[in-house]
């Protein structure tokens, strides 16, 4: 792993990967939309309205994934003091957040139907919306330092002591007993759900998962030339 | 120990010798809570119903203005340096620090709280579990504050950033704590959401120290 660490390295593989990523995720999307809203059937009880699944799901999932992804990289770099670590953690948390966004959003629009109301204060989506505010923290508090090397040791702490909320959203559904539905998904026995529903839903996911890729690597990039652009700058 | 009991004898005649700061937590709980009635109306009923979230978020929102001068004198005088590269362990001044928070804030607000509940016409049944949830709740925003508190340390608007911090993460505190007393005031028993109060307390006694620590080695490094 460490030895991935250097930048340099790290740009000469991302680079290749980049179009890669990017044309999977246009295309798992786009199959994904086209088998979530012509090719799939509607469901007995929730009708069109399962549609809003295809999204819904997969953006929840890369919430917590990309949570978990931004709190592995800020142990890393507390321990190894990897500048990439920390560059990759900083570039996960708008993603994260905008995949939080979306999760509560497409909720939202899903639940004023079905539910009858646009929100519960149930333990999955106050839990939910309490990631959202911790990826608003975590970003606060990365910028809020003249210090950007401390903002960046400073956040990558909160983003380990945010990640207790991680397990919280995943097993409220267990522990509560929640308006949410518990995970239909990832069961020991087979999924709760129909091949032709879970042929959208894992494309979209696979789409999804293939743009934070995407996102990551630009935003990483980004940040790796700005750093450039600095020393260059003080060089001169 | 005798070094840890003279840190704590520091930090409180430091507090008592100010005077205001703590003072002013005190009359911010006390104004916020009488806001309340003014904003939903005096009706006994709803106030009642209302009265443990009340006390609750007041008590919450006065905690998160106190923080911010945890460690900051400490940290402008010098004196956190010398805390940090002192013999013993830094864990446990941590810890002392935040035990000299909650008597000077956390405790105050327990022992204001009945009043201020009685003038919200809370049921009297409730005030045992209202005390009690207190007791349990207020330590835990002391060490998760002092968390937030270590982290924004040196920062620019280091106020807005622990309650942006924070609260979020107190969360679980609020919901346990108004679910004690909702419980005792509709007859159900209520030491589940305690229990939880309590759980939540020791790990945060076990856990919060080290992030406050390991936080306020990078800020001296």
């Amino acid at each position: 792993m460490h030895r991935f660490a250097n930048p340099a390295r790290f740009m000469r593989i991302a680079e290749p990967i980049l179009p890669w990523t990017s044309m999977g995720a246009l295309a798992a999307i786009l199959l994904a939309l086209y088998f979530g809203i012509f090719d799939s059937p509607a469901d007995y009880q929730q009708g069109e309205t399962v549609r809003i699944m295809y999204v819904h799901v997969p953006a929840a999932w890369m919430a917590l994934f990309t949570y978990t992804v931004m709190a592995l990289a800020s142990g890393s770099f507390l321990i190894w003091k990897h500048p990439l670590a920390d560059l990759s953690a900083q570039a996960a948390a708008p993603i994260g957040a905008g995949f939080t966004a979306i999760a509560l959003v497409t909720g939202a629009l899903w639940g004023q139907p079905m539910w009858g109301t646009w929100w519960v204060w149930d333990a999955r989506l106050t839990s939910v919306l309490i990631l959202f505010f911790l990826y608003l923290g975590y970003m606060a508090l990365v910028n809020g330092f003249d210090d950007s090397e401390r903002g960046s040791r400073m956040g990558a702490i909160l983003a380990l002591v945010g990640f207790v909320n991680v397990p919280i959203i995943k097993f409220s559904v267990d522990w509560w007993n929640t308006l949410h539905q518990p995970a239909s998904i990832s069961r020991l026995d087979a999924p709760a759900i129909d091949p032709s529903m879970l042929t959208p839903l894992l494309l979209m996911a696979i789409g999804f998962k293939l743009f934070f890729i995407s996102i990551l690597i630009v935003r990483i990039k980004i940040q790796l030339l700005k750093k450039r652009i600095r020393s260059i700058q003080l060089t001169n | 120990m005798g070094t840890l009991l003279a840190i704590i004898r520091r930090d409180l005649s430091l507090v008592m010798r100010q005077g205001s700061d703590a003072f002013v937590v005190l009359i911010f709980f006390v104004v916020t809570v009488t806001l309340f009635p003014l904003g939903v109306g005096p009706d006994p009923l709803i106030l009642q119903n209302l009265a443990s979230g009340i006390v609750w978020v007041s008590a919450l929102l006065s905690a998160m203005l106190s923080l911010d001068r945890l460690f900051q004198t400490d940290y402008d005088d010098g004196s956190l340096e010398l805390l940090v590269l002192s013999p013993y362990p830094l864990e446990l001044v941590v810890l002392c620090k935040c035990l000299v928070h909650w008597l000077t804030t956390g405790l105050p607000i327990m022992l204001i709280s009945p009043v201020l509940a009685l003038m919200l016409n809370i049921k009297t049944g409730a005030f045992l579990y209202l005390i009690s949830s207190m007791a349990l709740g207020t330590p835990i925003i002391s060490l998760l504050g002092a968390v937030g508190a270590a982290l924004v340390l040196g920062s620019r608007r280091s106020g807005v950033l622990i309650a942006l911090l924070i609260i979020p993460l107190t969360i679980p505190i609020l919901l346990f704590g108004v679910a004690a007393i909702q419980a005792a005031t509709e007859g159900y028993s209520a030491s589940s959401p305690l229990m939880f109060l309590g759980a939540l307390l020791l790990f945060s006694i076990a856990l919060c120290p080290w992030v406050i620590a390991s936080s306020l080695r990078q800020v001296v490094s």
